[in-house]
């Protein structure tokens, strides 16, 4: 733990530091931009700006899970009660999340489509990106299991029951993470959802609709296991097949990251509280705080930022390197 | 009327299911009230003296305005948080005064939504009032404004139900304020541009469809409470409720 400490806030300081730079060449007159690599001994980089920052406010665009599973209020508290401040946070779908940063109207983006987060960044609206946490996606449906996919190893292969059986499906179809896995996972398994027919429904809801609507038509759906654990009492559905954290396919991986407004774009982005925002999450206090956020005893979320060998790849989009580091 | 609506909901019956907690449903009521009151409020300033304007003279395009008015009392309330959002957006023309997501913003579309109402019923109040008793009112010696003054008098109940329904269009709505507002709760569990509307939506998002109701239900009885204290003023003027 203080070797990973240490390593951590080199890594993270370094990048605080320089994100500091950059915005006090914009506004000129930051003169205590860098003071935070020997200012927080205990939480790593959660920047050293707090005189500036007290009293602003944060406008945060995340996706619906990081909200509705409760992660967010858990992780937000200590950082707005220690620097003063106030964090905004609009739970949107990924892609909704993103458009309203591309418009400037947020200071950072917290989603979960690396496709997605990797186009806004090759667009130049969004640097630092960052990966926070991860957790995985299920397939969830009625007891009965109508297409017979239960225990299902591979995903592909339980979506192609269902598409053979012709079972009722809920899509989320709203262009959020979660949706954007969903189709990505019809691609893999050589599927077209155009081609469906009407067991194949597109909600346009998030999450928690969608999950309700799933259960009271013994509907399939693809899940973020967060959601469903969070609401599991409510509804009559089940996993039927597992993701990464018990063993199944990587394909269900469900990685999150956190990104700031580029303030070269968007001069009015409040880049400096995006920054120590950034820096606390990846922090080892928040990641704590993700580590230990269960609800009803299962843990939701794996923290990944603290790790021993940094995935170097995270603050590049995928494909603008041909070199290793294509895990998750 | 917050005094009001806490004595109701602090009954034993609707309490006993409640999982909220109380400054987070005061503060949340609270946001619903002001923005949908400010927003009425306005509505009302602008909508009456357009309502007199276009019932009392005869100009070019009366008619269409008039339908115009009538249009935008049905108007879609998500359109009109669209064209907010892309109004106070960081890139629309009010994107400096850095308005989206905050109250001001769903004042603004409540604005949009409630006037037109505002204006179309209190229009046709306004028009049933008999012209002898403006001309009566201009007999006696009465200014522009006594004759105004007057017409509103007369027409009092039906203005009343004009800002009533606006009010009701205003407070029931959540498609555009949740777009230009974003349903944010600020710190320590309060609500910050997080309405009634937007925290039913919310809470059965989650499948929390008890505390969902009992938000409607504070909502429903909210508006009662409004509509009655609007009535009584009605009354003790003129007694006719």
């Amino acid at each position: 733990m203080p070797i990973q400490r240490r390593k951590f806030i080199a890594a993270v300081g370094s990048a605080a530091a320089a994100g500091l730079a950059g915005c006090s060449a914009q506004d000129g007159g930051n003169g205590n931009g860098n003071g935070n690599q020997s200012g927080n001994e205990s939480d790593g980089g959660s920047g050293g700006s707090q005189p500036e920052i007290s009293g602003e406010t944060l406008t945060l665009t995340t996706t619906t899970s990081t909200y509705d599973t409760g992660l967010l209020d858990e992780l937000n508290a200590p950082f707005q009660e220690r620097y003063g401040v106030e964090v905004d946070a609009v739970a949107q779908g990924t892609g909704a999340a993103l458009e309203t940063a591309r418009n400037g109207d947020s200071d950072v983006v917290m989603v979960h489509a690396r496709s997605l987060e990797d186009e806004f960044m090759q667009e130049g609206y969004g640097v630092n990106r960052r990966d926070i946490m991860f957790n995985d996606f299920v397939v969830v449906g009625g007891a009965d299991d109508p297409a017979g996919i239960e225990g299902n190893e591979e995903v592909t292969s339980a979506f192609q029951a269902i598409a053979d059986a012709e079972a009722q499906f809920v899509s989320r179809g709203d262009n959020s993470g979660t949706h954007t896995k969903e189709l990505a996972i019809w691609e893999e398994a050589g599927l077209d959802p155009d081609d469906f027919g009407e067991w194949y429904m597109a909600a346009g809801q998030g999450m928690g609709e969608v999950l309700t609507q799933a259960s009271q038509q013994g509907a399939y759906t693809l899940a973020d296991r967060g959601t469903y654990l969070s609401m599991q009492s409510d509804i009559n559905l089940e996993i039927l097949v597992e993701g990464p954290i018990e063993g199944g396919p990587e394909l269900l991986s469900n990685p999150y990251g956190i990104i700031a407004v580029n303030p070269a774009v968007h001069d009015n982005a409040n880049y400096d509280l995006a920054m120590a925002y950034i820096g606390y999450i990846t922090s080892p206090e928040a990641q704590d705080i993700i580590e230990n956020y269960t609800v009803e005893d299962e843990q939701l979320f794996f923290p990944q930022a603290l790790s021993e060998e940094p995935n170097f790849q995270q603050y590049v989009p995928e494909g603008w390197s041909a070199s290793d580091g294509d895990d998750s | 009327m917050l005094l009001a609506l806490e004595r109701i909901a602090t009954d034993p019956l609707v309490l006993a299911e409640f999982p909220f907690e109380w400054n987070y449903v005061r503060s949340i009521v609270r946001v619903s009230l002001y923005v949908s009151l400010a927003a009425v409020t306005l509505s009302t300033l602008f909508s009456l003296p357009v309502a007199l304007v276009v019932g009392f003279k005869e100009f070019p395009g009366k008619g269409l305005l008039t339908s115009i008015i009538n249009t935008g009392m049905g108007f879609p309330s998500v359109v009109v948080g669209l064209v907010v959002l892309f109004t106070v957006s960081n890139q629309g023309p009010l994107g400096s005064l850095e308005l989206i997501f905050t109250p001001e913003a769903m004042i603004m579309s409540q604005f949009v939504l409630a006037a037109p109402v505002i204006t179309g019923v209190s229009l046709a109040a306004v028009s049933s009032v008999e012209q002898n008793v403006r001309d009566a009112a201009y007999a006696m010696g009465g200014t522009r404004l006594d004759v105004a003054l007057v017409t509103i008098k007369e027409a009092r109940y039906g203005i009343a139900t004009a800002v009533l329904a606006g009010f009701g269009r205003a407070i029931s709505e959540v498609g555009s304020v949740l777009i230009v507002g974003g349903n944010i709760a600020g710190p320590n569990g309060t609500s910050k541009t997080r309405t009634l509307t937007t925290a039913i939506q919310l809470e059965a998002r989650q499948g929390r469809y008890e505390t969902a109701m009992v938000l409607g239900v504070i909502l429903v009885v909210l508006v009662l409470v409004v509509n009655a204290i609007v009535v009584r003023l009605g009354s003790d003027e003129g007694g006719r409720y």
